[in-house]
């Protein structure tokens, strides 16, 4: 292989100005660790590999009382598992982030990277999608914010396009008695890729399910929300025989394929488990 | 190809590399610092684990270029660099038969350098997540989580005699 042009912008403006210049030749090396499968497989043979690493304003957390949490594109996951503001305020984000590949993956993959890569079964989607996260983008022309459920376009394919870098990822407050639980189903329990996964948000006002939110992971081109399911759920006093007719809703929402990790059958039946599972999980820290 | 300086055990290494060439590679084929094993080469297994800046990570998922400028930690560079003294965990797998074919075991003691530098204290349960991601395909895994937490015991003694 012919030894690609190596760049290192130090600031978004200059790493947009690269990319501009090269376009589609390019591609940015954030933590690399899906960058170089690609690389090995020769499925990607850029002109230039534009590293990120120096650009760091874009690693960050914060949070505020009024416009939630932050995150930085280049945040590392371990970060974002470790991090106690997360594990406090958005448990279930970091519940996810600590599943997501090995330690050492974690202490090199980005959220960013994460998202941008954009597998279906990305660990991190599911969480932020029912969180209603926003996906800050940066273009020569200006800053965008899309609701993260627009972002993903199909396996690999962003709404990014060849003029845009995520930058951030937003996540609005959430409100009082909320709980989440993020389930990921492996075919052993060290690092996998998830069969499939499942998130789950509850909101609770007294006894009702105020508001539901179930977003599933490698089931279909992109994470999606299981929107047909969750409205199964809204403004109900929730109860065994409607978690499991939600579930069944999920079930038939989802777009599974047969693959070495699972049969599309296989995956269809588990999504129906993992949400009335996680579901369950995400009342009861709602109610507690 | 560009000349590139890494900062490996302590010392700066120049070597002219490809952008695509893995740190696993330039350890290895250019450097002859073959302790670092290359296993599945893809991310899965651990064996190639190296530390950079304390943290343990995958030197075959690593661009030898982006490691520029930090400091990279192989099993060359654990003994004591004067006295040739080998680390506790180093120690530790020496006396209790830590490795069979031996493949892992420079990942899997760098990946326990970094944790116990971090939870000097951990219990058995710690030890195994800590090393989720270094697979040892001869199934030696009890005894591996017995040299850590030996190496964790020795090392929390070996600070109390220092103070």
């Amino acid at each position: 292989m012919t030894s690609p042009k190596y760049l290192t912008p130090g600031s978004v403006e200059e790493a947009l100005s690269l990319l501009s210049q090269y376009g589609e030749k390019a591609k940015f090396v954030s933590g690399g660790t899906d960058l170089l499968m690609q690389l090995k497989r020769e499925e990607a043979v850029p002109e230039c590999l534009i590293s990120l690493g120096e650009i760091r304003k874009l690693d960050f957390i914060k949070y505020d009382e009024v416009n939630g949490l932050r995150i930085g594109a280049l945040t590392t996951i371990v970060n974002v598992a470790n991090s106690s503001l997360i594990k406090s305020k958005f448990g279930i984000l970091g519940q996810a982030a600590g599943m997501l590949g090995t330690p050492a993956i974690r202490n090199q993959a980005t959220l960013g990277g994460n998202l941008c890569n954009a597998a279906p079964s990305a660990d991190t989607a599911p969480p932020l999608l029912v969180l209603g996260a926003k996906a800050k983008t940066q273009g020569l022309e200006g800053e965008k914010l899309v609701p993260l459920e627009d972002f993903f376009v199909g396996p690999g394919r962003t709404i990014l396009g060849p003029d845009h870098l995520l930058i951030e990822i937003q996540i609005p407050i959430l409100s009082p008695h909320s709980g989440g639980a993020y389930l990921k189903h492996k075919r052993r329990q060290g690092a996998d890729l998830a069969v499939v996964g499942v998130a789950a948000l509850a909101v609770m006002e007294g006894e009702v399910l105020k508001d539901a939110k179930i977003a599933l992971g490698a089931v279909a081109p992109t994470p999606l929300r299981a929107k047909k399911a969750e409205a199964i759920l809204r403004g109900k006093k929730v109860h065994q025989t409607l978690l499991e007719k939600c579930g069944q809703a999920a079930s038939d929402e989802a777009k599974p394929i047969d693959d070495i990790r699972g049969s599309a059958d296989y995956r269809r039946e588990l999504v129906a488990v993992l949400v009335k599972r996680a579901m369950t999980q995400a009342i009861q820290q709602a109610e507690g | 190809m560009p000349e590139i300086i890494l900062k490996i055990n302590g010392g700066n290494y120049e070597v002219k590399a490809a952008t695509t060439a893995t740190l696993a590679e330039v350890l290895r084929e250019e450097l002859g610092l073959t302790g670092t094993k290359m296993m599945c080469n893809e991310g899965e297994c651990g064996a190639c684990t190296v530390l950079i800046n304390g943290k343990p990570m995958l030197s075959c998922m690593t661009l030898a270029i982006d490691a520029q400028g930090k400091d990279i930690l192989t099993i060359e560079g654990l003994a004591d660099p004067v006295t040739g003294q080998l680390h506790p965990i180093q120690k530790a797998f020496v006396e209790h038969s830590g490795m069979q074919c031996g493949v892992c075991t420079p990942g899997m003691i760098l990946t326990a350098k970094a944790f116990l530098d971090e939870n000097p204290d951990p219990t058995e349960d710690d030890v195994r997540h800590a090393l989720s991601g270094n697979l040892c395909r001869c199934g030696n895994y009890r005894r591996i989580t017995e040299c850590v937490l030996d190496a964790a015991e020795k090392m929390r003694m070996g600070e109390k005699d220092e103070k």
